[in-house]
């Protein structure tokens, strides 16, 4: 469907894909947020669309980052930090969702705080076929096991959202995904 | 080789006896039942639940305290499930955690099904190939006891020590069930509020 609007209109198809030069600035200030909301440990699966937050947080003298092999262990470690009393956050694409689901059970039933960031695929101008039953999954799964999940579609609200979702997540002990939308993150290159 | 003769519930009440400080996790099944049939304690993390998480808590745990040690107690079909988790840990690199695998080479709660460890795979083995510190394998109680003894030294990195141990479903020693409640007192005994 995709490759037929690009033939079609090119012009729109990119328009479509292409955040506006102001949601570009996005990263920047949600790592401000995530800072002031005292988060002092974050754990990441790479996804492009969270370059500039990886490489925020990995040169952060004050913040302990890990790299995972699989994005369930990133849920466990939030758990091990809260119980240490610090701040952790999980930073994954919508793909490792489907990794999470059953460790997602320790902080849903032990009400550990949990504040994941979840980039899209599969949602909007995706090329890889692949990438659209976990991406279509993504908030159903979520929801399913328990989570709070919110959503942001525009630089600006996502700065905001995430910044809210910190306080409900450590002040009002929830766990709660922030699904980043592809239409924010734009398309990729192939 | 020779099937593993040590008692499980010693081993863990040995290493729970000379800990020292130390805040300790436990794998769900039997690693849980041990450590609070050793004595119910307000800094023993028990898991019922979330397989394979027990390392990685353990890991989250030790950076958030790095103070203090860290000392998960688990199960071999536990870890076998976190598998990746060596790699994780290797790469974080923390000097306050260890490992100890109480491995009967089985899966004890559902049944007693052989596992992977009885079928070649060595945790000290591969946590060594990952590039933990310090890793072995214990199969008595006189090992075990030289193993507490270097639990008391500091590390440089993380450590893994297998404890092959007779594949018996002993009595169960119940930890509390209350995910919340193990959760706050745990935070309290370190002096975390709850919320």
């Amino acid at each position: 469907m995709t490759a037929s609007i690009e033939a079609k209109h090119p012009q729109a198809a990119a328009l479509a894909a292409a955040p506006a030069a102001s949601e570009k600035q996005w990263p920047d200030p949600v790592y401000d947020v995530l800072k002031a909301a005292g988060i002092s440990q974050m754990s990441y699966v790479p996804d492009a669309g969270h370059t500039t937050l990886i490489e925020r947080f990995s040169t952060d003298p004050e913040v302990v980052t890990n790299v995972l092999t699989t994005e369930e262990e990133g849920i466990a470690i939030a758990a091990g930090s809260w119980l240490g009393g610090k701040r952790s956050v999980v930073l994954m694409q919508s793909s490792g969702v489907g990794n999470c689901i059953n460790m997602l059970s320790l902080p849903v039933q032990a009400r550990f705080p949990l504040l994941v960031l979840v980039t899209m695929r599969g949602e909007w101008a995706e090329f890889n076929p692949w990438q659209v039953p976990m991406g279509q999954a993504t908030e159903a799964s979520l929801k399913a096991i328990g989570l709070r999940v919110l959503r942001a579609e525009t630089g600006p609200d996502l700065v905001e959202t995430v910044a809210q979702a910190a306080l409900m997540a450590f002040d009002a002990d929830q766990q709660i995904a922030v699904l980043i939308g592809q239409r924010l993150l734009g398309k990729k290159k192939w | 080789m020779n099937l593993p003769t040590m008692d499980r519930r010693v081993a863990v009440k040995k290493l729970l006896d000379a800990r020292d400080g130390a805040l300790v996790v436990t794998g769900l099944g039997s690693p849980s039942y041990d450590v609070h049939a050793a004595g119910d304690r307000n800094d023993n993390y028990y898991l019922w639940g979330a397989m394979g998480g027990a390392a990685l808590i353990g890991l989250g745990l030790a950076q958030a305290q790095p103070q203090k040690r860290v000392m998960v107690i688990t199960g071999d079909g536990e870890q076998l499930m976190a598998f990746g988790s060596l790699a994780t840990i290797s790469v974080a690199r923390p000097k306050n955690l260890d490992l100890i695998v109480l491995d009967n080479q089985h899966f004890g709660e559902t049944g007693m099904q052989s596992s992977h460890t009885g079928k070649g795979i060595g945790f000290d083995k591969v946590a060594a190939a990952c590039g933990f510190l310090k890793t072995a394998e214990l199969r008595t109680l006189e090992e075990v006891d030289t193993l507490c003894e270097e639990l008391r030294h500091p590390a440089d990195g993380p450590r893994l020590f297998v404890l092959k141990i007779t594949a018996e479903n002993l009595p169960r020693s119940l930890p509390p069930r209350d995910a919340v409640e193990v959760k706050n007192r745990f935070r309290a005994h370190l002096g975390f509020t709850t919320c």
